[in-house]
């Protein structure tokens, strides 16, 4: 009860949600950043992704990616890129630099695959039938493909969120901003209000950004194939 | 980091032996996160396939879990049970259901109606079905969960160091090697943490072949 009095009192306290390391600003740095990221490795991915699901060229590379996205733990990964960031810039390359360069390289994996197994899915029997009726394979692509596709583009898009939103929030032991900063501090400080404010805080934009993404899913599935599946 | 080389060989030579305490720690962390992971993931799975409607609830809630950032949820942990290995290994554990319990579901789904009418009709008992049929066909499913479980715990054990020098396998290292701006130990905890990850990969696929030699049989012959 000591706790959760101490992290009711720490995220009431008025003083919290103001400055420059205050609640709001955290959280914006916190957001701001994962979705720079997780736009940055969409470009990338997403269009990658989809050429290889409609051409079924390369489609080694995404099995490869696959299997180094698990491989591959966010905490090593800020760590390996420390030693060649502090090169570039001392101070920015021993803060902000190898998270964010973490959460970019880690949200590729997933809209990768994902927008490749969303074209790949696509009954073939539907393709067939498009290009029966006279369709290009760019008009395949876009006007069937990546329609149908949309709800597994979206779920790509969920995971590669969450994987950002928590390689930020560990981020923050090493130097990285964002509301993970809360947890490191009132774990120097020992002040229980503050860490689990901060834990409070990185949960509730991770299931927060979790149900947002499942809502979208939800909307984004075609109403034409729902009916299908239900019939 | 203030003009030190990527690498000191001399440090790494001088600590082999810490170095491959490190290791052990770090897979004896893995280890008892899958083991325990993997029977609860059972359990719930079991459970799910049981009563369905119970099923979307289970992932609904392996999903939220595994949603929560693994720092906060260590650290949160600290203040519940102290700097001890419950704390290191509860986040590890609850991580694994999101892994596990949809691909041991997926497993004893895949086994055909037709094969346990089969066996029904030759007299099998339930027990001897489920032991002899079922789970023999549902193995290479579950080895798929197995083996993303244990990849990615070894990834996460990483992050344990947080909860100091008694933690963290090679996550130690990394770390340390921040703190201390020398990256040779940073290089060291990152890349053999990576190569463990990658080698039990590598012995999952090598496993799976050992299990289910029909599948191997079946490739050949096509």
């Amino acid at each position: 009860m000591d706790i959760l009095a101490a992290t009711a009192q720490w995220l009431a306290d008025p003083a919290h949600w103001q400055g420059p390391s205050g609640i709001p600003l955290r959280l914006g740095e916190h957001v701001a950043l994962s979705a720079i990221s997780l736009l940055l490795a969409a470009l990338v991915a997403m269009p990658l992704g989809l050429w290889i699901g409609h051409t079924g060229r390369l489609s080694w590379l995404v099995v490869s990616s696959a299997n180094a996205w698990r491989a591959l733990p966010s905490f090593a990964v800020i760590g390996l890129l420390i030693p060649f960031t502090t090169l570039l810039d001392p101070n920015l390359g021993f803060t902000l630099y190898p998270t964010l360069v973490a959460m970019i390289v880690l949200a590729g994996p997933p809209i990768l695959v994902n927008s490749y197994q969303g074209v790949a899915g696509v009954d073939r029997d539907l393709v067939e039938a498009a290009r029966g009726m006279g369709m290009s394979g760019r008009q395949i692509l876009f006007g069937l493909e990546m329609p149908v596709a949309l709800p597994v583009l979206a779920t790509g898009m969920r995971s590669a969120a969450v994987q950002v939103i928590a390689t930020a929030t560990l981020g923050a032991t090493f130097g990285f901003g964002g509301l993970g900063r809360f947890i490191v501090l009132g774990d120097a400080n020992q002040d229980n209000g503050e860490l689990f404010g901060g834990v409070v805080l990185v949960a509730a934009l991770a299931l927060g950004t979790l149900a947002l993404f499942v809502l979208l899913e939800r909307r984004l599935a075609s109403p034409g194939l729902a009916t299908r599946t239900a019939g | 980091m203030n003009g030190e080389p990527l690498i000191r060989w001399d440090w790494l030579s001088e600590h082999l032996g810490p170095i491959l305490g490190r290791v052990e720690q770090h897979l004896y962390l893995a280890v008892i996160a899958v083991v325990i992971g993997f029977v609860i993931s059972f359990a719930l799975a079991a459970v799910s396939i049981r009563r369905r409607r119970l099923y979307p609830f289970v992932t609904l809630f392996a999903t939220a879990v595994y949603t929560i950032p693994s720092y906060a949820l260590f650290a949160a942990l600290v203040v519940a049970t102290g700097l001890s290995i419950v704390t290191a290994e509860v986040p590890l554990i609850v991580y694994t259901f999101i892994l596990l319990v949809p691909n041991i579901v997926a497993g004893f789904d895949s086994v055909p109606q037709d094969v346990l009418d089969a066996a029904d009709g030759m007299g099998y008992t339930a027990g001897r079905r489920w032991w002899q049929v079922e789970l023999p066909l549902a193995v290479p499913l579950v080895v798929a969960g197995l083996r993303l479980a244990t990849v990615s715990t070894i990834g996460l054990v990483t992050v344990s160091a947080i909860l100091g020098d008694n933690f963290g396998g090679l996550g130690y290292y990394i770390l340390d090697g921040y703190h201390r701006h020398f990256p040779t130990e940073i290089l060291v905890g990152g890349l053999l943490s990576i190569a463990l990850a990658v080698l039990a990969d590598v012995g999952f696929v090598l496993l799976q072949r050992l299990l289910t030699p029909w599948a191997a049989a079946r490739s050949a012959a096509r």
